[in-house]
């Protein structure tokens, strides 16, 4: 019986005049005893009851290819759902270690991997699959004028670019190194997406993203192209985790994106090939 | 106010049961506090709270959350005063929108914030076309964005006040002679200072722990816009002990000024 079920039920077989107080003390016993029956959130499919979801904790700038790949599983398993959960690797790799109850994690670098890794709480050895490159986004028309990175320390401009812990943030540094540039005083974003809203909403003049994200933008932002020994490769490894709720489910998923199918998808939003 | 408390009649005592319930309601505020001690004990507090970058923030964080009071004080009196006397159509409007930002994710009235005062915003671009004035990724665009979250807890307290007001007193200062505003300022604020201070106390609070509105209209930079909830995001990715130990620094501070009001004002608050 489910505890709401509970309490509706109890008044009717206390004496009436009781009946209030009764109730009360239901609902506390009720609620202490929920507090201990969850202990940290199972995801439906864990104890195999009903439909069984596959829990994915991926990179932002993974969020329309996964929401693509999630639904080209469902549709090959039905019955299965895949729950994703987008935000900056570093968040991710935060909530993994604090137990979440992820079955699969996809991360934008290999840096924020590693620490999961550290932790012994990756299945195996995490695959690599899928690469991408930087480009700067502009506001469309390129009012500002920027060619390239080194433009990106001009007075007057507004720039956003990753954080220095999210992937986006350190590749992003790396490759104004490579240019020689300065680095511009930036607002740090929490992920890649930030990065996009401030240059799409015309706030920041200039942010450095990847080459997908300026194409899952179509059009609310223009793309200055980093030419290709000074841009960065950036390397997303994938891996399913010790402690996921659904370790098959995990398994499946990881093999399905690095299966010919899942790299197809991949690269319609512009991934690079493994 | 210890005058007052002698004269209060005592209440029933509460009731065992409600006592327990009580128990569990301050155990969920009290438990994450604990959480947050244990976890950064062992932790370096003075190389966490020595890095420039944390003074650098939490100096900011005092700055903007100080000035934001200000701004809410200043527009919040009026504001409230409005709300609370003036009869006029739509004052239910009103009132909804002043209480808007408390439901907003702040994240949502950031990003409405840079709708209305964005360099494409409605008043942001004649802002910048007029007076050169850019307020988004700017200190005072922090301000704006603590302000609009933080004044409606000041409004609020302050409207309930005015309503509590004994009619009468204001009455007998008009009949002697007093102008709306004199007797505004020498009678109605008097008799709801607590309640001012109280407010301004919440807002206080409010503006010193806001996020999600400064990150997304003021952006994160650092000594500009990056303040001390911002670093604490950033911090918890890089090095989370340091990021735990600047939100205990922010939990006490707050928590601090908190039970010092709630001391000097005891029922206002």
């Amino acid at each position: 019986m489910t505890v709401s079920a509970m309490a509706t039920v109890m008044p009717t077989i206390v004496p009436a005049t009781r009946g209030p107080r009764r109730l009360l003390l239901v609902v506390l016993l009720a609620a202490l005893v929920s507090g201990r029956a969850v202990p940290a959130a199972p995801t439906p499919g864990a104890h195999g009851g009903g439909g069984d979801t596959i829990t994915v904790f991926a990179a932002a700038s993974l969020t329309a290819s996964f929401q693509a790949l999630a639904t080209a599983f469902e549709q090959a398993h039905p019955g299965t759902h895949v729950q994703l959960n987008f935000a900056g690797s570093p968040t991710l790799v935060q909530q993994i270690q604090d137990g979440a109850p992820a079955d699969v994690f996809a991360s934008a670098d290999e840096a924020n991997m590693q620490k999961v890794v550290e932790q012994k709480a990756v299945v195996g050895s995490p695959a690599v699959f899928t690469r991408n490159t930087l480009e700067i986004a502009v506001v469309p028309g390129n009012p500002k004028h920027v060619a390239g990175l080194a433009d990106l320390a001009k007075p007057g401009l507004i720039v956003a670019l990753c954080g220095p812990t999210v992937p986006c943030g350190r590749y992003a540094a790396e490759a104004i190194a490579k240019a020689g540039a300065t680095m511009p005083d930036a607002s740090q974003e929490p992920d890649v997406k930030a990065v996009l809203t401030k240059v799409s909403l015309g706030e920041a003049d200039a942010g450095v993203v990847y080459v997908t994200d300026v194409k899952a933008a179509a059009g609310k932002v223009q793309g200055v192209p980093i030419p290709e020994p000074g841009n960065v490769v950036a390397r997303y490894p994938i891996a399913a985790l010790v402690h996921a709720p659904n370790a098959g489910g995990a398994a499946a998923f990881v093999a399905f994106v690095l299966s010919a199918d899942g790299q197809r998808i991949l690269a319609t939003f512009g991934f690079l090939p493994r | 106010m210890p005058r007052r408390h002698g004269r209060r009649p005592r209440h029933a005592a509460v009731p065992r049961l409600a006592v327990a319930f009580a128990a569990v309601g301050a155990a969920l505020f009290a438990l994450p506090l604990v959480g947050l001690l244990w976890r950064a004990s062992g932790t370096d507090v003075a190389a966490a709270l020595g890095s420039p970058a944390a003074r650098s923030a939490l100096r900011l964080s005092l700055i903007c959350s100080l000035a934001a009071t200000a701004c809410s004080v200043v527009l919040g009196v009026p504001l409230a005063w409005v709300q609370a006397r003036a009869e006029f159509r739509g004052r239910a409007l009103l009132r909804g929108l002043t209480m808007l930002p408390i439901v907003l994710p702040p994240v949502v009235g950031g990003v409405a914030l840079l709708t209305a005062f964005g360099r494409r915003g409605l008043l942001g671009q004649w802002l910048e076309r007029a007076f050169g004035v850019h307020l988004p990724f700017t200190t005072p665009g922090a301000v704006l964005a603590e302000t609009f979250v933080a004044m409606p807890f000041f409004v609020l307290t302050v409207e309930a006040a005015l309503r509590s007001v004994d009619a009468r007193l204001e009455d007998a200062a008009r009949t002697l002679g007093a102008r709306p505003l004199t007797v505004f300022r020498r009678v109605t604020l008097p008799l709801i200072r607590p309640s001012l201070v109280a407010g301004a106390a919440l807002c206080w609070a409010r503006a010193l722990g806001e996020f999600g509105a400064t990150i997304t209209f003021a952006g994160n930079f650092p000594g500009r816009t990056q303040t001390l909830p911002l670093a604490v995001y950033l911090a918890l990715e890089s090095d989370p002990n340091a990021g735990i130990v600047l939100s205990l620094v922010l939990l006490l501070l707050s928590l601090a000024v908190l039970v010092a009001l709630r001391r000097r004002l005891g029922d206002a608050l």
